[in-house]
């Protein structure tokens, strides 16, 4: 019966695969020195900055990119793709305008108004469009608190000194192949700075959005959060439809010191490509957090509906004695999206204690693969984890795996892993349908049932939304 | 290509006729193909997935001796050796190194595919193969995966002979089959030891092999098992390692299974220096269930890597596994286990469980339990933990009155005990109860069996 | 005899016993009585040496040793015996191999040699059968699937097999029917001598009714408020605490 529904059901459209027209000044293709200059110039970067490229550039020339995931990965020409594009650059014969009308228009129809009068309560805004970032809402009433919450690129200029000191610091242009090409050409991302003892009163939030064409995102961000500091961020992303794969190669860096505690939550929506497998965006990303400080706590909870490729380990590291770490991820792939994702928890400080609750949802002819690592160092006595990874398989084309790592040096350490693997009933769906639940509801009903320990770890406001989007993934997957 | 492999490949081509004269044309006619595979893939780095937590090109790089000339070893075994089993009345057979020793009376019987022993055949590899070429040919290196087997090509190149055990249609070995590898060298020695086990449709055996080292010099094994089992087949296949710190050991378990059949491979290293098994089963045929068990007391320096592949290839066929270690003072144990569920695999029923207690800081444990799925209607799950001994449970039996050492001795058996404890041969399982014992207690330095260690 | 002073003990920072004086001559039987979280159980815990109570002040002799000085298995070997309210599961340690090593180890610590095989099951039979307790269960896993009123037999088994000179019964009668509970309480009192003495701990007279007390105590935030007869454990029975509250605060 299931399987009949879904040759039945039509194909959902991509909600946000609209492109927006707008002038766009974008440098030639290409990746060599000149280029990682031309971008730190067109940045203002200071001398630093653009050392820092350069050493990640040349660092990156000299390696080959990681083959070792659960992935078929397209090859990927690297001097075919543009590094710089920005939207709000004016045409020569222009005056100083303000925002383009249109890009506001482009983020309220994504239902990020960017005026701060209509968003949404209590949650501050990055907007960030291809390389450049277009608006941050509520700056000043959080500079109130001392919080920095701004571009990246401003923050180079306006704080030096913070960004030196932290940037790179917790993933090194040395960490993988994809992390010294975003060192080498990132462009902009969000940086947050919460000062002691400050709790940060809203929401803070960016948004990214890949409109050009054949041009790659390198997002950079990073987020420190002194002693005794709290702050809760989020990070949506979406691309127009668009045949040819479109790159983002990320960064997200986070610091926590002593009591301080950062909750970190995404909901990816890239484009997934079309349903015979073209297009889409390839999400190369490295995420980490280094829990620095005594009792620190760090959660990562991502729900991951889109992009046709997933290649992203949301990590931690527990320096800190008594630090705390969680992960909470729903990852749900369709048609040809292939996903390997997962985290990795380093215990190195000690009575630290991490959690990973992951849920993969795989349907159509998609991969799907958890990745995780768990290590306990000699030093991390009293080391606790706990991992649980589900996999729901929709339709028998498709693949769910569970690859998880433990590397245990400690007699003290408690390590458990459990992985199961289970599918939706037809007595489930029966059992709906005689409630007069359509299949395609009842499908919407058990996966949100299921996904919902990582769900109900997201903000309320977007909670929502990601129960809408789990449904609107899966639309014509039953199987 | 690095040094380590390099010395093969030299004596691959300075020793071939050496080695076609002390074997058979069965056995010959792998060997260029195996040697070509080997050229090419190079010996697994800890670059290579499967092999991450073991060090392969290091413990081939020393330099051994090989006995190609098949020398006889000087070995009485009948009197030096004393079995570790009492009471498990079962065919006795021998191999010192890769040679393997005429059969005492008892199994003697096996050695010629007579009609009266139902046509069962147990003995020397090459002996068969003179006896049988075109039955020997059949199975000899079907299963070994040459292309991508490093290890395997090498101990195909170079494999002389080794034991053959035929169990024709419907028959049944009355008792347990014992096979008892003994290493014995004055130098450092290398072995390349073949095991080839055929049981036709509805055929049954149970096989029992152990492995000890007579001699206190380095010795370097590498063993390939090939198991094919016909339809309605049923095996039990136990291996126990009882060696010393000197010994390395790369195994490698190909086994392939048709319909309606069972099989059980169990798996206890007990004192050893560095292992390394490899274990990958195939199910071809329906309604088979396949169990893979195996338990691990590792401590000094010791080193056991299990890594398991379990291909469900068809639908309604179970499998199961259990790996319990432990490992104290700076051993390291590790443990990858793959279950991988193809497209037409539906109703599988797959559990896989590894369970690890680390006794100290200096001690090392990596746990890797994969699961690989492309059906939708499976039952399969994995747990796998790394823990301390249950403070409750000690502290009730300390309340008992049992010392601390000792509680947590129990506590230790109790853990690996539930590996041993799914043994179907009784007295089997009894000793290794026994053996397990004394190694927590220290008062197992070396293998128990041998005369010469005592 | 077991006498505790002006004990005061704390689990995890926070302190439950505060100043108890007991004593419990050689033969007699005290039961203790309270609320949830009055420190029952913690009395019990301290007394045989639970490492994650620690002892603040005062002490705990038993026949004139100092049990604080003491290991768990030390007490024990003392004399020293607890029937657990929840009696753990030790998978893959029968229990005949459990039982011998126990028994062993006390008479090693007597200076006793150990038991021969034959004589240490000829043992395990008589005591099996004072108890009623089944040879199947002896045969599995200490305490492994074992029903609720199995594992309060086993307790008791153990007592037998151990010959104690003193007892801690905690909350024996809880998860047991009438029947289970009978039964129990009878091989208790079949196995105890003149010279054991014992603290029951419970909510209810009606283990008492089998197991007749010489004193009740009545134990209240980490005090003993109250002393008395067995009449004592009637009017709490009856009346609950709140009246022993009451008196306390007038």
């Amino acid at each position: 019966m299931a399987n009949e529904y879904v040759k039945k059901v039509a194909e959902e459209k991509y909600k946000y695969g609209f492109t927006t027209n707008v002038y766009t000044e974008i440098i030639d293709k290409g990746l060599n020195e000149d280029i990682v200059r031309l971008i730190s110039q067109k940045k203002g970067e200071p001398e630093w900055m653009l050392d820092f490229r350069l050493k990640a550039y040349r660092f990156w020339q000299e390696q080959k990119q990681p083959t070792w995931a659960h992935l078929r990965m397209p090859e990927i020409d690297y001097q075919a793709i543009s590094y710089y594009a920005d939207p709000t650059a004016k045409k020569a014969d222009e005056g100083k305008k303000e925002i383009d009308p249109e890009l506001m228009k482009t983020f309220d129809k994504l239902g990020i108004p960017l005026e701060e009068r209509m968003a949404l309560s209590g949650v501050a805004v990055d907007a960030v469009m291809d390389s450049v970032s277009i608006k941050t809402t509520f700056k000043e009433r959080l500079s109130e608190k001392g919080i920095i919450f701004c571009s990246i690129s401003e923050a180079i200029n306006q704080y030096p000194e913070l960004v030196r000191q932290y940037l790179g610091s917790v993933v090194p242009y040395r960490d993988n192949y994809f992390a010294a090409l975003n060192s080498a050409v990132f462009s902009d991302g969000s940086f947050v700075y919460i000062p002691k003892n400050t709790r940060c009163p809203m929401e803070l939030s960016t948004y990214f959005r890949i409109n050009a064409r054949n041009t790659g995102q390198f997002e950079r961000t990073l987020i420190v959060c002194e002693a005794g500091g709290y702050v809760s961020y989020l990070e949506g992303c979406t691309a127009p439809m668009r045949d040819e794969n479109q790159l983002h190669a990320a960064i997200v860096e986070i610091v926590v010191m002593d009591d301080a505690e950062v909750k970190y939550s995404t909901v990816q929506n890239w484009y997934p490509g079309d349903s015979e497998g073209r297009g889409g965006v390839l999400n190369l990303v490295t995420k980490r957090g280094h829990l620095r400080g005594a009792n620190s706590k760090l959660s990562w909870t991502q729900v991951e509906t889109g992009s046709a490729i997933t290649w992203k380990y949301p990590s931690c590291i527990l320096s800190g004695d008594g630090s705390q770490a969680e992960f909470y991820s729903v990852a749900v792939t369709n048609h040809h999206q292939q996903a390997d994702t997962g985290t990795k928890m380093i215990h190195l400080g000690r009575n630290t204690r991490s959690t990973i609750i992951s849920k993969g949802i795989s349907a159509g002819q998609s991969e799907n693969s958890y990745r995780g690592l768990v290590r306990v160092g000699k030093d991390a006595d009293g080391a606790r984890n706990y991992s649980s990874c589900d996999s729901l398989l929709l339709g028998n084309r498709c693949g769910a795996h569970t690859f998880p790592y433990q590397d245990v040096q400690n007699a003290t350490a408690i390590i458990e892993h459990e992985a199961t693997t289970s599918k939706i009933s037809e007595d489930q769906l029966l059992y709906c349908n005689q409630r007069g639940i359509s299949t395609e509801e009842a499908v919407g009903l058990i996966v949100n049932g299921y996904a919902k320990d990582v769900i109900n770890k997201l903000p309320m406001e977007f909670a929502v939304e990601a129960t809408k989007l789990l449904s609107v993934s899966l639309e014509g997957s039953v199987g | 290509m690095k040094t380590s492999e390099l010395q093969y490949i030299e004596l691959f081509r300075q020793c071939r006729q050496m080695l076609d004269a002390g074997s058979t044309p069965v056995l010959n006619a792998l060997r260029d193909e195996a040697m070509a595979a080997f050229e090419r893939l190079g010996l697994p780095t800890r670059k290579v997935e499967r092999y991450k937590y073991t060090d392969v090109p290091a413990a081939f790089a020393p330099d051994y001796g090989l006995n190609l000339q098949r020398k006889d070893i000087p070995a009485n075994v009948q009197d030096n050796f004393r079995c570790d089993v009492p009471n498990l009345s079962t065919h006795l057979i021998y191999s010192i190194n890769d040679v393997p020793q005429p059969s005492p009376a008892a199994a003697s019987t096996f050695n010629t595919f007579d009609e009266t022993s139902g046509g069962i055949f147990i003995g020397s590899l090459a002996e068969a193969s003179r006896q049988r070429s075109e039955l020997v040919a059949l199975y000899y290196g079907r299963l070994t995966d040459l292309q991508d087997n490093a290890l395997a090509a090498l101990n195909t190149a170079f494999c002389q002979d080794g034991i053959f055990v035929y169990v024709p249609r419907n028959q049944r070995l009355q008792q347990p089959l014992q096979l008892i590898n003994l290493l014995r060298s004055s130098v450092d020695m290398m072995v390349n030891r073949r095991l080839l086990i055929v049981l036709e449709e509805g055929a049954e055996a149970t096989l029992l092999l152990c492995d000890h080292a007579m001699d206190t010099v380095s010795f370097l094994t590498t063993q390939v098992i090939e198991v094919h089992c016909a339809d309605n087949a049923h095996l039990n296949l136990y291996e126990v390692e009882e060696t010393h710190t000197k010994c390395h050991r790369f195994s490698n378990v190909f086994i392939q299974a048709g319909r309606d059949c069972t099989v059980t491979h169990n798996n206890l290293t007990i004192f050893n220096g560095l292992t390394r098994n490899t274990t990958d089963v195939v199910i071809a045929g329906e309604n088979t269930e396949v169990t893979l068990n195996g338990c691990v007391v590792a401590d000094k320096n010791q080193h056991v890597d299990n890594n398991t592949l379990i291909d469900h290839r068809v639908p309604n066929c179970r499998s199961h596994e259990l790996y319990k270690y432990v490992a104290d003072d700076a051993a390291t144990g590790a443990f990858a286990g793959r279950i991988l569920v193809r497209q037409d695999a539906q109703k599988t029923d797959s559990k896989m469980t590894n369970a690890n207690l680390c006794a100290s800081t200096e001690a090392h444990v990596y746990s890797q339990p994969m699961l690989e799925i492309y059906a939708d209607d499976v039952k399969c799950s994995h747990g796998s933990t790394v823990g301390v001994l249950d403070t409750q449970q000690l502290f009730y039996m300390q309340q008992r009155g049992i010392p601390t050492e000792e509680a947590r001795m129990l506590l230790k058996f109790a853990f690996v005990g539930q590996v041993i404890d799914e043994i179907t041969l009784q007295p089997l399982r009894e000793r290794l109860h026994y053996i397990v014992e004394k190694r927590f207690r220290g008062e197992l330095s070396k293998c128990t069996g041998c005369a010469l260690c005592k | 005899m077991l006498e505790i002073k002006n004990l005061h003990a704390t689990v995890g920072g926070k302190e439950i016993l505060r100043g108890i004086n007991l004593t419990i001559r050689d033969g007699e039987i005290h039961a203790v009585m309270g609320t949830n979280g009055a420190g029952k159980s913690t009395l019990c815990n301290v007394i045989v040496g639970h490492p994650a109570y620690t002892v603040t002040e005062g002490s705990i002799t038993l026949d004139g040793q100092d049990l604080l000085a003491m290991s768990i298995e030390e007490r024990a070997h003392a004399g020293v015996f607890m029937s657990f309210q929840h009696p753990i599961e030790i998978p893959g340690v029968s229990m005949v191999n459990f039982m011998r090593t126990a028994v062993n180890a006390r008479r090693q610590a007597l200076g006793l040699e150990p038991l021969k095989s034959t004589d240490f099951l000829k043992l395990m039979r008589e005591k099996r059968a004072l108890v009623d307790i089944d040879n199947r269960l002896v045969n599995r896993s200490v305490n492994e699937g074992f029903s609720g009123g199995e594992k309060k037999r086993n307790e008791i088994f153990q007592m037998a097999m151990l010959d104690p000179s003193f007892c801690i019964l905690d909350e024996t009668d809880s998860g047991l029917d009438v029947d289970a509970l009978r039964v129990v309480a009878e091989g208790f009192n079949k196995i105890r001598t003149e010279q054991t003495s014992a603290i029951v701990i419970t909510h209810y007279q009606r283990l008492l009714d089998y197991i007749k007390p010489d004193v009740v105590h009545v134990l209240l935030n980490g005090q003993l408020v109250k002393t008395g007869g067995p009449e004592l454990a009637q009017q709490i029975e009856k009346q609950g605490f709140d009246w022993i509250k009451e008196e306390l605060n007038a």
